[in-house]
């Protein structure tokens, strides 16, 4: 077994349940029970999908981010995942969400590199289609991009958008995750899917599987990966569960559920 | 002899300033308005326009713009009302006693070029009930753009005519035209 | 999956106001679905003891009746061509901080205020000296600052961006005014902030509105409210700048209750608590 040893990992530490103030007990059947994800819209902006993959399972809508005639655009997309990528991201949303509807956005090219103008084109077409929850296993260090991403990130959080996005695998700042109002996420090496802690110290908000994960990849074959990236669609798919039982929730409500159902809380009387 | 354009464009800014504080108050039922310009350099603020009380005598007078509630609005760009200022034992009361009158309530709106206030809508003791008092801050806020927007056009229309002075009125008139017209470039010129 | 969301917001008309006007509360309610947060557990029998709250403001007039004493007077002063923060005895430069610490004090009688005098100083932009008091301010990790203030300066917003942002990674909650009229202000645009606009319902003092129609996020009373002013005096006042400490207290005093909400974590119980708001307890229909 290799040893990963890349940033914003769990390093194993606990979280008290004083920090989240609730006036009862959150426990996770009423956060999300026996949801599916059922009926819940999930944009994942990446390398695009392979719809036919059998651990996505079809019941995908594809797009793509481009350059048409000088202007970004995005339109229907066939060209299914260029990359692999956007196909384990969303297999991993299909395993803890296998109801939900998918919509792909590719911005990535072949060799996993994107364009910043792809990336904000892609993020102001899914916010504007009100997508309850955007998968964002990507980030970009351009700080020209910067401002133009914060601006869109509160579009989508006062909009009602949530962005799930994935901390940088190197220690570096890049964006969207380090936001705010962008719900971030790290990798801790356990292998239950379900499992995931509320990070102490942020930026990043929380760790989810992104070690040796066992990832869809394109051809119907599975692959063993590790990054932030394949942690990212864990939370992602949660947060589809918790959409369909309590679809009025928005950024806040989401990120203060799921932190107090975190495994890595520590209960203590208030 | 200078042109009839340069008459032109300084009576027209006086008409301007006084038509907007006539409106204001006839807008407000109040007891009278006023329009104060910043003078950036000696940071104070200018008498310009008076509509009703102290309508004479009020016109070329200062304050200092760091303090008060126009101040206030000068600093942060946001109108605002007071109420019941006979209970402020501060209200400016040097102020409101040398222009011969002290106000129960005071609306104030910024003029504005682009992110700059260069000066100050008062009203003083609008009628009560017309309407809501924060709806008055918003109508007052409004008019004060149009206000500010339709001095701008007057300035600009002053630098197309360039540097020919006012004939035909009386020096003092001229001086203060000139003055005017001076603190109201160097304002928008000027980013404070 | 069609397009027609982009045509709707092409059709939307410029506004006029961020305010409700012509709609009623009842018009504006919402079903949420949530914990059952109440006013009652969130802040109620807390005074905002032990909890820090900076106004950033014009200054305050220490020892004022309706203000009493309070923990600290700074002031913005240009220091050998740059801006620095001093402990100050200048005092208001015009009553707006003493209102607005009013206010604060009204809510939270027993939080800790501070001052830090941004206004009043004259030959430098308003932008930059909210700025400098904004930056001190977050460096001192304050648990409330309230902000009646914005700046229309767009060379100001990535900066006041980053700042907002480190405030809310401090777990320090600032409670900004948005803007009176319809304009591009900072930083009470940002989603890291606490934005708080007016209602006029002066029957309904203690009452704040969630905004079903973002950005500015909360309302609360911002009409007639009494204030103190300068010289011991008081005055009556209309703007957001006074619905903004109100909300401010309120965040002192669930802080006193539940320390170390995150800015989310208040704006989630704020709007479950908000007097629009109608919890259910959601889960499978």
């Amino acid at each position: 077994m290799r040893t990963f040893r890349f940033a914003h990992t769990s390093l194993g530490a606990t979280a008290s349940s004083r920090s989240i103030a609730t006036p009862r007990t959150i426990e996770r059947d009423w956060v999300w029970g026996d949801a599916t994800g059922r009926g819940v819209r999930v944009c994942v902006i990446d390398s695009g999908i392979a719809a036919d993959h059998p651990l996505v399972g079809g019941g995908v809508t594809a797009y793509v981010a481009e350059e048409a005639d000088g202007a970004w655009v995005v339109r229907p997309d066939d060209a299914g995942d260029v990359a692999g990528h956007g196909t384990a991201c969303a297999g991993v949303i299909r395993s803890l969400a296998p109801e939900c509807e998918l919509v792909s956005v590719r911005v990535l090219a072949g060799n996993l590199r994107g364009n910043g103008d792809a990336l904000i084109t892609a993020l102001e077409w899914a916010v504007a289609q009100r997508f309850p929850l955007i998968n964002v296993s990507l980030s970009s260090r351009k700080e020209g991009l910067k401002e133009r991403l914060h601006d869109l990130a509160d579009t989508a959080f006062f909009a009602g958008v949530s962005l799930v996005s994935s901390a940088h695998n190197s220690p570096v700042v890049s964006y969207p995750w380090r936001f705010p109002s962008v719900i971030s996420v790290g990798s801790h090496s356990r292998t239950d899917p379900e499992y995931f802690e509320l990070n102490p110290d942020p930026p990043v908000d929380f760790f989810a599987c992104g070690i040796n994960v066992s990832v869809a990849w394109p051809g119907g074959s599975a692959k063993v990966v590790s990054g932030n990236s394949f942690a990212t669609p864990h939370i992602t798919g949660l947060c589809a569960r918790v959409l369909q039982r309590h679809p009025e929730f928005r950024t806040p409500q989401l990120r203060h559920v799921l932190a107090a159902v975190a495994d890595n809380l520590v209960r203590s009387a208030q | 002899m200078a042109a009839p354009g340069g008459l032109a464009v300084d009576s027209l800014s006086r008409e301007l300033l006084q038509s907007v504080v006539d409106v204001a108050r006839a807008i407000f039922g109040a007891q009278a308005s006023s329009v104060f310009l910043l003078d950036v350099e000696a940071y104070e603020l200018v008498f310009h326009a008076v509509s009703g009380q102290g309508q004479r005598t009020l016109l070329g007078q200062r304050f200092p713009a760091g303090s008060g509630i126009a101040g206030w609005v000068v600093a942060t760009g946001e109108p605002m009302l007071v109420d019941d200022l006979t209970h402020s034992a501060a209200f400016d009361r040097a102020l409101a006693e040398s222009t011969g009158y002290v106000p129960q309530s005071l609306l104030a709106a910024p003029l504005i070029q682009g992110d700059r206030v260069f000066g100050v809508l008062e009203v003083l003791d609008p009628s009560p009930r017309s309407r809501s008092n924060l709806e008055s801050v918003d109508l007052l806020a409004l008019f004060a753009r149009q206000a500010a927007a339709a001095l701008r056009i007057v300035i600009e229309r002053h630098q197309l005519d360039g540097v020919r002075t006012s004939g035909g009125l009386d020096p003092d008139d001229r001086a203060s035209a000139r003055q005017l017209m001076y603190s109201l470039q160097r304002l928008l010129d000027t980013s404070v | 999956m069609d397009l027609v969301m982009d045509d709707v917001r092409a059709a939307e008309r410029p506004r006029l106001t961020w305010r409700l006007y012509g709609r009623s509360w009842d018009e504006v309610a919402l079903a949420a679905d949530g914990e059952p947060v109440t006013a009652d557990w969130a802040w109620g029998g807390a005074t905002g003891s032990k909890v820090r709250v900076c106004v950033v403001d014009s200054g305050v007039e220490a020892g004022h009746p309706l203000l009493g004493q309070i923990a600290g007077a700074y002031g913005v002063v240009s220091r050998d061509g740059g801006l620095s923060v001093e402990e100050t005895d200048a005092g208001d430069a015009c009553g707006h901080g003493t209102a607005c610490a009013g206010i604060i004090r009204r809510t939270a009688p027993d939080c800790e205020i501070y001052s830090v005098r941004v206004l009043g100083e004259r030959a430098t932009g308003t932008g930059a000296m909210m700025l400098a008091g904004l930056r001190w301010a977050i460096a001192q990790n304050f648990d409330v600052i309230n902000l009646s203030l914005s700046t229309t300066r767009v060379r100001f917003t990535d900066e006041l961006r980053a700042l907002a942002d480190e405030a809310y990674f401090r777990r320090t909650v600032i409670v900004a005014s948005a803007h009176n009229t319809p304009v591009e202000s900072y930083p009470w645009r940002f989603s890291s902030v606490v934005s708080v606009g007016s209602h006029h319902d002066e029957e309904q003092p203690e009452s704040f509105l969630y905004n079903p129609d973002p950005p500015v996020e909360f309302f609360a009373l911002g009409q007639n409210v009494l204030l103190p002013w300068l010289n011991g005096g008081t005055i009556r006042a209309s703007g957001n700048s006074f619905a903004t400490p109100y909300m401010a207290g309120v965040c002192a005093r669930i802080l006193s209750k539940h320390p170390r909400m995150t800015t989310f974590q208040l704006k989630n119980a704020l709007y479950l608590s908000a007097a629009n708001v109608n919890v259910g307890i959601g889960g499978p229909s």
